[in-house]
Formats: structure tokens, sequence, C-alpha cells
């Protein structure tokens, strides 16, 4: 395969997981906002840019803080080089450009994404903005199930590696914004408020249902902590995300029959997430291990676009 | 002024009230089939069209609109002996245009024997210098020609324009089959069809024959220019049925005179590289310095022979319109026969003898840039305005050599779909000649072109031109 081709599924895995991200932390921030007293609200939304890194970026626009202004700023704004349109745009420009190498379904899902966030100018009232929220959902679903059926080599390797990079970037910080709100068991547990944020947190990974399944008990700080870090249950987990990412670059290895720093640095940091435990984690400080791993994911990439020779 | 019919290829010269007897059965077909039948056929056709992209206008970030080339549901049909008698045509003078490239680029012996001016090719625009004593591997130049012929009457075909660098359209005849198969698969059991679908693996058996050293597996690929360019849905759609890689420049490396493409697994040795990227864009070192679509020491590694191209840099002088007047001495000279499909009358408005008479009746001949296509900087006298003609005649005067005339064909017609019902369109047709180290391929079929417009010769797709399936009947003989 050749290395733009490889260069081009790898970003197009990344920025469809990312629009995704996004919409879902949108969904959960209108849902946070509405939850909270007025105006009390306008903290979800600066949260929100904190998680997507979008606070500086945001700050440039000189726009005052509101629901509105941020709503457009992570969905539509050609500024915001994450906004779910930018994503969109990066995605299927490099999906056409490797077109042939994607199924016809892979690239319809993508071509019918971004045509639903092309020539829109506001994302509307909340009402128009959940809708739009569900239509990129519905078609990252689209995407990830024809990825499932695509022909099982480097293409799909390349596509679903980048889906895996960008996922535990996603999870991590969103994990590293929200980590003052997750408290070791013997700390004092918070009111409504910080219920309201823990779920915040669980809908923006998809994984409310998911706690009751995994603890079958009320929400515990620490456990939604360990949830998002160690269960590899759980899709959107540290753990799973860097088990796909391990799984991915050995399938990619396995083929050539040579391993890179990518595959070192991949497996590295799975042992680690495999070795911890959660109060472990937490007495030697949740932001520190989260700050690590996320400095872990550029070098990673280099790594990826080392190995492949992207450059 | 009343014109002449045209000959129609189903109906002949009977006005539409009776039929050629090989082709009866279509005319039954058409009269069988209502003609709202026909509309959502073809409808379907070109949804399929533009769902799988078979764009061929650019449709970038900013564009809304993608455009597709129209598609008409009727085909049109060549018997197997007009086939036979047509690619027996093709065959010598494809052969004859890849002489005429070694011999120019090398000895040129033809020049020498003043068959043609020398001045006519050396001082042409189209003649690379920087090519003279190249030798492809093989010795082949053109692997790939598109013939465009036009016909007037049932064994008239006159060869319109040779093209010998980078023909288009061969994504057309393939994908019009598969909408043709797939919508009216009855047409296919009343006549026996000859399959155009190997023409993607002739292509490839074409590329590996010409692979500098011999080997098991020669490395092909498609030299795109990049995803904006118009044509990029062929190169794609190429590189695919081929089952090869599509590489743009950037992929593409050349060290110590082989060329390389970049791959996950490291550096790859090209060996045959269809490019479909113009010679004066191929090679920033050799050509158009600011060229980015090329490959820097491109050429310097086809010149040591270490990579083919297809279609050698150069060939864009088989193409000039100049040299398409001595195509029938061309093919007599290398071929020792007379050219079996014969060339449109043509005046080289260079003489001063054929300037005049182009210059007296400019009102009745199609006047060409010699190194014009896609139907840009011609006049079409019969339908062109007094202003119009007025100002070609000055540009004329002021260049003559930068042009060509013609008379004005009656191009024959098919039956074609429109709005009002069925009704006859002036057609072209261009077949794809391969040639590789092994012999000429031939895929039994090609591009048919169609200008929509009543009355209209102009079939290019930019002004208004369709697309038509183009059966060729077996030969029953052969068959049974």
């Amino acid at each position: 395969m050749l290395s733009r081709t490889a260069l081009n599924l790898y970003w197009t895995g990344r920025y469809i997981e990312r629009a995704e991200f996004n919409a879902r932390l949108l969904q959960a921030t209108i849902r946070l906002d509405s939850l909270s007293p007025r105006p009390a609200g306008l903290a979800a939304w600066s949260s929100a840019l904190s998680v997507a890194t979008a606070e500086y970026g945001f700050k440039q626009t000189g726009q005052a803080l509101s629901p509105s202004s941020v709503a457009h700023y992570l969905t539509l704004a050609d500024e915001n080089p994450s906004s779910i349109r930018c994503c969109l745009r990066h995605a299927r420009t490099n999906a056409r450009a490797v077109r042939t190498a994607l199924s016809r379904e892979a690239w319809e899902t993508i071509n019918r994404a971004w045509m639903s966030v092309r020539d829109r100018t506001s994302p509307g009232g909340t009402q128009a903005a959940l809708n739009l929220i569900d239509q990129i959902k519905a078609e990252a679903r689209g995407f990830e199930g024809a990825l499932h059926r695509m022909l099982r080599n480097e293409a799909s390797w390349f596509l679903r590696l980048g889906a895996a990079v960008e996922r535990a970037d996603n999870t991590a910080r969103l994990l590293d914004v929200k980590y003052h709100l997750l408290l070791p068991p013997d700390e004092e547990v918070g009111g409504v408020i910080d219920r309201d944020q823990w779920t915040t947190i669980l809908h923006t990974v998809a994984a409310v249902t998911s706690y009751r399944w995994l603890y079958r008990e009320g929400l515990k700080p620490w456990l939604i902590a360990e949830m998002l870090i160690l269960r590899s249950e759980l899709p959107r987990s540290l753990a799973a995300s860097m088990e796909e990412v391990v799984a991915m670059l050995t399938a990619l290895s396995r083929r050539s029959g040579k391993q890179g720093e990518a595959d070192r640095l991949a497996r590295t940091r799975l042992t680690k997430l495999k070795q911890s435990r959660i109060d472990l984690l937490f007495q030697s400080g949740l932001h520190e291990y989260l700050q690590e791993f996320l400095a872990d994911i550029p070098a990673l990439d280099q790594a990826v676009a080392h190995q492949f020779r992207f450059g | 002024m009343a014109k002449p019919p045209a000959f129609d290829e189903i109906w002949g010269k009977s006005g539409g009230s009776e039929a050629r007897p090989e082709f009866a059965a279509l005319a039954e077909w058409i009269n069988a089939t209502p003609p709202a039948e026909l509309n959502r056929r073809q409808q379907a056709a070109e949804a399929a069209f533009r769902q799988l992209g078979i764009t061929f206008a650019v449709y970038g970030e900013e564009e809304a609109a993608e455009r597709i080339i129209p598609f008409d549901i009727i085909p049109r049909i060549f018997s197997a002996r007009e086939w036979s008698n047509l690619s027996a045509g093709l065959e010598q003078r494809v052969r004859s245009i890849n002489a005429f490239l070694a011999d120019i680029y090398g000895d040129r012996k033809i020049l020498r024997d003043g068959v043609i001016p020398s001045e006519l090719i050396l001082r042409n625009p189209q003649f690379l210098p920087q090519m003279a004593g190249a030798k492809p591997p093989h010795g082949v130049w053109a692997h790939i020609s598109g013939i465009d012929l036009v016909r007037t009457g049932p064994d008239e075909f006159w060869v319109l324009e040779d093209n010998a660098r980078t023909p288009s359209g061969v994504s057309y005849m393939l994908e019009d089959r598969e909408a043709m198969l797939r919508l009216c698969p009855e047409l296919f059991e009343i006549f026996d069809v000859a399959p155009v679908d190997s023409y993607p693996d002739l292509l490839h058996e074409t590329m590996r024959s010409v692979a500098p050293k011999p080997g098991n597996a020669p490395v092909c690929v498609v030299l795109t220019p990049g995803h904006f360019n118009s044509a990029f849905y062929e190169h794609s759609f190429l590189a695919d049925n081929i089952g090869i890689e599509l590489v743009e420049a950037a992929d593409l490396e050349v060290v110590d005179n082989y060329v390389w493409m970049r791959t996950i697994d490291g550096p790859v040795k090209v060996d045959v590289i269809y490019r479909r990227i113009d010679d004066a864009f191929i090679d920033p070192l050799v050509f158009r310095p600011d060229s980015l679509l090329g490959v820097p020491g491109l050429i310097s590694a086809y010149l040591a022979g270490n990579v083919a191209l297809v279609n050698a840099p150069g060939t864009g002088i088989a193409d000039d319109k100049a040299v398409y007047s001595y195509m029938p001495e061309i093919v007599r000279y290398y071929s020792g026969e007379e050219a079996k499909l014969p060339n449109v009358e043509t005046y080289r408005c260079r003489e001063p003898e054929a300037l005049k008479y182009t210059l007296d009746n400019l009102d009745k001949l199609v006047v060409k840039l010699v190194d014009g296509s896609g139907g840009y900087g011609m006049l079409v006298g019969p339908t062109a305005t007094r202003t119009q003609i007025d100002e070609f005649r000055t540009r004329l005067i002021a260049e003559p050599h930068r042009y060509i005339a013609q008379p004005t064909l009656a191009l024959s017609t098919v039956p074609t779909l429109n709005e009002q019902g069925i009704a006859p369109r002036h057609v072209d047709f261009r077949p794809f000649v391969l040639t590789g180290s092994d012999g000429i391929r031939i895929v039994p079929g090609g591009l048919t072109r169609v200008a929509l417009t009543e009355g209209s010769l102009v079939v290019n797709s930019s002004q208004g031109g369709g697309t038509k399936d183009s059966f060729v009947l077996k030969d029953a003989k052969a068959a049974s």
C-alpha cells in the first residue's frame, strides 16, 4: 500500500471519530445546561470548550461565551480546526483522495455526513442542534458498520487505527478536564450538581447504561474513572482504545513481519493500563497520569508516521 | 437550403420507414418499448452514474454541481463485418503511427525522403527535441491510441483525428455497457454482443509487455495529477479495475535513475507508468520547471531505459492536425499499403493554394487549429455568423500555418431519445487501440459520442454531447 494512501486512511479514521466525539460532547453539554440552574449553565459550555481544547481559539474570535456561540464554534466554525464541519471536511478530503481503498458504503456515509453540514450556517435552536447531532452520530455508526464489512486488509486497519488513537485521545481529554469531579472513595461525595456532571461524562462516551451493567450500583465517581480508564469492556475506555491500537498495529506488522517504535509505545502503554488499579492511580495523581497518557498520543502519532513512511 | 438527410445507422436512408435488414431487431425493440419506459431506464442509468461519481467536471469543495455526461439508452450497433474492416484499418494506422514516431525521433528517414516537409515536424511545438534519440522500452511509443472515426454511409468511415497522447473516455465505454446489461438485458438476448469488459486486463497485459526488463511481475502504476483533475474518476476506475496502484507525483521518487514508489513497507521499484499527465508537466527538470504534478528525474530514468512511460513522451506530434493531413502518406510509407481508413480531405492552410481555397469557401468548411482539441478554436462555416467568419478570416491570413480546413461532413446519425421521443442525432466513434511489445489488442467496442442537440455536429462533452453504448456483434460463424 502507498504511504500516502495509509496516511489518508489514518486521518479519515481520526477525523470521523473526532466529529462524532464532538457531537456527543455537544449533546451532553446541552443536557447539562438544561439541568443546571440559570444562569450557571454557562459553566457547562466553558467546560465543553476545554474538553475540545478550543478555549484559546474561541477567545480569539472575541465572541461572548454563550450557549449559541459555543455551539456554533464547536459545530460549524471554519476557524475552529476541530469543529464538526472541519472534521468532516478533512475526513472527506482524505477519503476522496483514496476513494478506491474504501468500500462504497464507507465512502457514502462520509459524503452524506459532509453534505449534512456543508451548507449549514447555524446549528439552529436546541432542537435543531440535537437533530444535527443525531444525524452525525447516525452517519458515524453507519461508517463503523461499513468499516466492519470492508475487506480485512491494510485499508481497514489504518482506518481503525486512526479511529482508536483518536478515541483514546478524546476520552483522556474528557477525563482530564473533569478529573477534579472524580474523587477517590474516601473523599466526600458531592450533591446533585456533581451527579449531573458525572452523568455528563457518561453521556459523552455513551456509557450511562454500560455503567449500570458493569457496576450495578449508584454512580460513584471513582468507579466512573475506573470504567473509563481501565475497563476494556467499555469500547471508549483508554484500555479498550489501546487494545484496539495494539491489535491494528499487530495486524499491520504481521503482514510485513516488521515491528517498530509505534508497536513498542502502544504495547508499553497497554501493559501499564493492564497493571494499574484505580486506587493506585488516585494515589499517584489522576491528573498527572492523564497528562502522561495524553503526551503519549502525539508520540504515537509520530511513530506511526515514521514507521509507515507518511512523511 | 435543404440538406440531404444524413445516413442513419439503423434506418439507412429510409427516413424511418424501414430498418437496415441486419438491425431490424433493434428497430422492433425501439418500437416495442414505450419512450416513457426508455426514459425511466435512462434516468436509472444516470442516477447510478451520479452515485458512483462518474463525474466529468471537478466537484471540489465549493462546487455543488456535479456534472455527468448524459447517457443515451439506445445503443449503436456495428455488424461483425463492419467491425472486422474497422479493426484492420485501425491496426494498420496505429502500427504506422508507432513506426512514424520511432522514425522522427530516430533516423528521420521519412523527412530525408521528403515525404513530409522537415520543418512541419522539427519546428512543431508538439515535437519534443529532448526526446530525439530516445529508445522507449521495446520500441513502443503510442501504447494507447484513441482514433476518432466518423461515418457518412454504409461503408464510408473516415478518420477525423488521431489521439496518441492520453486519450480518455474508456471508462464510459465500460460503464455504458454495465448500464445496458443491467437496464436492457433483453437486447443482449436479441443480439450476440462481443464483450468489452476485458479491457482492463488487456491494458494490464499491454503494460506488462513493455516492462524494461523481463521478469515475473513487473510493477505497473497509473499516475494521476490528483483528485482535482476532471478525469480523476477514470484514473481511479482504471487503477481499480486493473488492480494496480493509483499514484500521484509525490508518491514517486527517482533514485539512481530508477523510479520508486513510497509504500508502507518501504520503496518499491516501478517498471511501467501509465501516466495521465501531459508531457509538459511530467518532469520539472526537463519540461515546465513550475510543474508540481511531475516527478523530478523521471525523464532521465526513462531515457536510461529503466522505466516505461505509457504513452511515451513526444507522441503528441502524431495528434497534430497538420501531421494528420499526411497520414495517408505516412501509412503508405511505413506499411507499403494504401490506408484502409481514409482521412477526411484536408486543406493545409500553410500551402498558398489551399489557403486561397479555404478563404474562398469559409462558409462551407470546418477550420481547425492544428493543435486545438475539445472543439475549441474552430470555425464551423455553415453554422457561423458573418462576423465570426470575418474574424476567422483575419486570423487565418495572419497565421495560416496554424490552421487546416476540412469539408463539412454529413455525419451519420443514430436514433436517440429526447423529450419529444426518438429522433436521429449525429455521432462519432472512438475505439481504443492498445500496442504492446507482443502486438496490438483492440477491444470490440469504443466510445460513441452523440450530439444531443438537433442538427448539431459537435459531440464534445464540454459542448452538450452525450454517450451511447457501442455494440459490436460477434461473427455468426465464429460464434457457432
